[in-house]
C-alpha cells in the first residue's frame, strides 16, 4: 500500500521539474535575459504568475531555466560518477583480493575521507567558478560511490552458479562482467543514481549560492537564493520560491529512489513494512 | 586491537600525505602571481621580484611543498598575504566561532535525533512513526542554507527574537555568543538530525528483531526494559559512527552557513582567501579541514573497534 504511493509521488514531482526544464528550452513566460526594471519586485499577477525579481525578471521563467541548470549539472555529475565508477567497481570485483582491487578501494576511501563540499569549493575556486567546474567537482565525489555500490553488488553475483557456468564455458572476466554482472546490478545502480542525482541538485544549489556555480546571466536556484537574501526584509517571496523548488525536486527524487529500492529489494520491503 | 589501531594510523598518515599533495598541486595551478596581487598592478617589477623572493615563491616546487608541510607540522602555517599576520593566528581567532558552531549543531542534531528515532522505532507503523518519517524525508531534502534563510525570516525578520546575523564575539558575554550561534546551529543541525533519526530508527528496529531481545522478553523483561537495556545499546553503534561522520559535514556545512549569517568563522576566511587570492590561507584551511575530518574518522573507527571486537578483523 505504502510502496506505490511513495514511488508515485516521487515520480510525479521529478517528472514535473524535468518537464518544466525541458519546456524552458522552447517556451518560457518571459525571456530571462531581458530586464524590465520598471516591473521590478512585483507580486504575483496575471502577467507575472509568480512575480518578478529586483531586476524585473519573471520569477517563474527564472525557476524554469534554473531547473534546467540544476538538472543538467546533477545529471552530468551522475554520468561522470557512473562512467568512471562502474567500470572501476566491476574491475575490482572481477579481481577480488588482487592488487587492483586494493588500489581501487583504497583510492575510494581516500576520496571519501575528503569533505566533499570543501574540495568542491577548492576546485571551483582554483579553476574559476562555472557550471562545468561545479559538474566536475560534484562528479568526482560520485565516482567512489558508484565504484563501491558496483563492487558490492558484483561480488554477490560472482558467487552464483551461473557465473561459474559462464566461466566453465570459457568466458573471460571482462565478458562476464559486461554480459552477466552488469545487467544484474543495474537496479542497484539506478537506485544509487537517483540518490546521487538528488544530492547533486543540493550540491549545485549550495555551490551556486556561494557564487561558485553557474555564472550570471544563467539563472540557477542557488543564485536566486543568494540574490534574494539581501532583499529578505523587503520581499520574502523571492527567498521562498527557489527554496521550495529545490526541496520539491530533491524530495521527489529521494521518494522515487526509496520507492525503486523497495520495489527491487524484497528484503528492505519486509524490514520497512 | 593495537595492530588494528596501528594499521589505521598508517592509512591515516598516508591519506593525509596524499591529501596534502593534492591540495598543494591544485593550489599551484591557480593562475596569477600572489606577489603582484599583493602589491597591486602599478608595482615595479623589482618590488614584485623582491617580494617573490621574500615569500619564497622562487624556490622549487618540491622545496616549497616540504617547507609548507614542515611548517604545518610545527604549527607554522605561514604568513597571510593580505592580512600580513600568521595564518595560525587567523585560524585560532576564527576557530572560536566555527568549532563552537559545529559542536553546538552536533549536540542539537543528536539531542533531536535520538529520542525522535527511538519513538519512531518503538511505535513502528503508528501515525507517530509515519509523521516522523515524513518529516525526516523533508528534512533531508531541505538545503541547510535555505533553512537558515527561513529561520532568519521567521525569528529575525518577523518575530525579532534573534538578530539576522553577525557575531558579537565571546568577549561580549557567553550567552550573547550562544544566542547569535543558535539560528545557525539549528540550520546546520536539521538536515543532519533527519539523517540521524532515520539511522537510529532502522538500527533500533534491527536490534529489536534479534534473538537476544526475544530471550530478554522471555525472561520477563517488559518491552520497554528490553528496548532500553539491550536493544538501545547495540543500536547505538551505527548511530555513533554516523555522529562521528556528521562532524565533518557540520564543519564543511558551517562554511556555507557562516555566509548566511555573516559569522566571522573559518568559512568566511576561506571565501575571503579565495577572492583575495590569499593562497596560503586557502591552502592551510582546506588542509586543516581535511585533517580534522580524517582524524575524526580515524578516532571513530578505533573507538568502534574497541567496543565491537568483530570489526577488528574486517579490514
Amino acid at each position: 500500500m505504502k510502496l506505490p504511493v511513495q514511488l508515485l509521488i516521487g515520480a510525479v514531482l521529478s517528472v514535473f521539474f524535468v518537464a518544466a526544464a525541458l519546456l524552458s528550452f522552447i517556451w518560457v513566460p518571459h525571456d530571462v535575459a531581458t530586464l524590465t526594471i520598471s516591473d521590478k519586485l512585483q507580486g504575483p499577477s496575471p502577467t507575472y504568475w509568480l512575480g518578478t525579481d529586483h531586476l524585473g525578471r519573471d520569477t517563474l521563467s527564472m525557476l524554469m531555466v534554473g531547473a534546467r541548470t540544476s538538472i543538467a549539472v546533477a545529471i552530468v555529475a551522475v554520468g561522470i560518477g557512473m562512467a568512471v565508477g562502474v567500470p572501476l567497481g566491476l574491475m575490482a570485483a572481477a579481481n577480488r583480493g588482487s592488487l587492483i582491487d586494493e588500489i581501487i578501494m583504497r583510492g575510494n576511501d581516500l576520496i571519501f575521507a575528503f569533505p566533499s563540499l570543501v574540495i568542491a569549493i577548492l576546485i571551483t575556486a582554483v579553476f574559476g567558478p562555472s557550471a562545468v567546474n561545479a559538474i566536475l567537482a560534484i562528479g568526482i565525489f560520485n565516482i567512489p560511490v558508484f565504484a563501491r555500490v558496483t563492487r558490492g553488488g558484483a561480488l554477490s553475483i560472482w558467487t552464483l552458479d551461473y557465473i561459474l557456468a559462464a566461466r566453465v564455458a570459457g568466458k573471460g572476466r571482462v565478458r562476464i562482467s559486461v554480459e552477466h554482472i552488469l545487467p544484474n546490478i543495474l537496479n542497484l545502480l539506478i537506485v544509487q543514481g537517483t540518490i546521487q542525482f538528488s544530492l547533486g541538485i543540493l550540491a549545485e544549489a549550495a555551490l551556486s549560492y556561494v557564487g561558485l556555480g553557474a555564472q550570471p546571466p544563467t539563472p540557477s536556484w542557488g543564485r536566486m537564493l543568494a540574490e534574494a537574501q539581501t532583499m529578505i526584509f523587503t520581499d520574502a517571496r523571492l527567498a521562498i520560491l527557489p527554496g521550495l523548488a529545490i526541496v520539491a525536486m530533491v524530495l521527489g527524487l529521494n521518494l522515487m529512489g526509496d520507492g525503486l529500492r523497495d520495489l527491487t529489494d524484497p528484503r528492505v520491503r519486509r524490514a520497512r513494512a | 586491537m593495537l595492530r588494528f589501531a596501528l594499521t589505521r594510523f598508517v592509512s591515516l598518515t598516508l591519506s593525509l600525505l596524499i591529501a596534502s599533495l593534492v591540495i598543494f598541486a591544485v593550489i599551484e595551478v591557480i593562475p596569477g602571481d600572489p606577489a603582484r596581487y599583493m602589491l597591486g598592478i602599478n608595482a615595479s617589477e623589482d618590488a614584485v621580484a623582491a617580494l617573490r623572493e621574500q615569500l619564497g615563491l622562487n624556490d622549487s616546487l618540491a622545496l616549497r611543498y616540504l617547507d609548507w608541510l614542515g611548517g604545518m607540522l610545527t604549527g607554522d602555517f605561514g604568513l597571510s598575504y593580505t592580512y600580513k599576520v600568521p595564518v595560525s593566528e587567523l585560524v585560532m581567532q576564527r576557530l572560536w566561532v566555527s568549532l563552537p558552531l559545529a559542536l553546538y549543531a552536533l549536540a542539537l542534531s543528536t539531542l533531536i535525533a535520538i529520542p525522535v528515532g527511538l519513538i519512531a522505532a518503538a511505535r513502528r507503523g503508528s501515525a507517530a512513526d509515519y509523521s516522523i518519517m515524513g518529516a525526516t524525508q523533508l528534512g533531508i531534502a531541505v538545503p541547510n542554507f535555505w533553512f537558515a534563510m527561513l529561520l532568519v525570516l521567521i525569528f529575525a525578520v518577523t518575530l525579532r527574537w534573534f538578530s539576522a546575523g553577525g557575531f558579537p564575539g565571546w568577549d561580549a558575554g557567553f550567552w550573547l555568543g550562544v544566542k547569535s550561534l543558535t539560528l545557525p546551529a539549528f540550520a546546520l543541525a536539521l538536515p543532519q538530525a533527519s539523517i540521524l533519526a532515520r539511522v537510529m530508527r532502522s538500527a533500533l528496529i534491527e536490534t529489536l528483531g534479534e534473538d537476544y531481545i526475544r530471550t530478554a522478553r522471555a525472561k520477563g523483561l517488559s518491552r520497554r526494559q528490553a528496548t532500553v537495556r539491550h536493544a538501545l545499546r547495540n543500536a547505538m553503534i551505527p548511530v555513533l559512527t554516523i555522529i562521528g561522520l556528521q562532524f565533518s559535514f557540520l564543519l564543511a556545512g558551517a562554511i556555507i552557513i557562516e555566509n548566511v549569517f555573516y559569522l566571522p568563522g573559518l568559512g568566511r576566511l576561506i571565501f575571503q582567501g579565495i577572492t583575495q587570492r590569499d593562497l596560503i590561507v586557502v591552502e592551510s584551511l582546506v588542509m586543516l579541514l581535511v585533517f580534522a575530518v580524517i582524524l575524526v574518522t580515524f578516532l571513530v573507527d578505533v573507538a568502534y573497534a574497541a567496543v565491537d571486537p568483530r570489526l577488528r578483523r574486517g579490514r
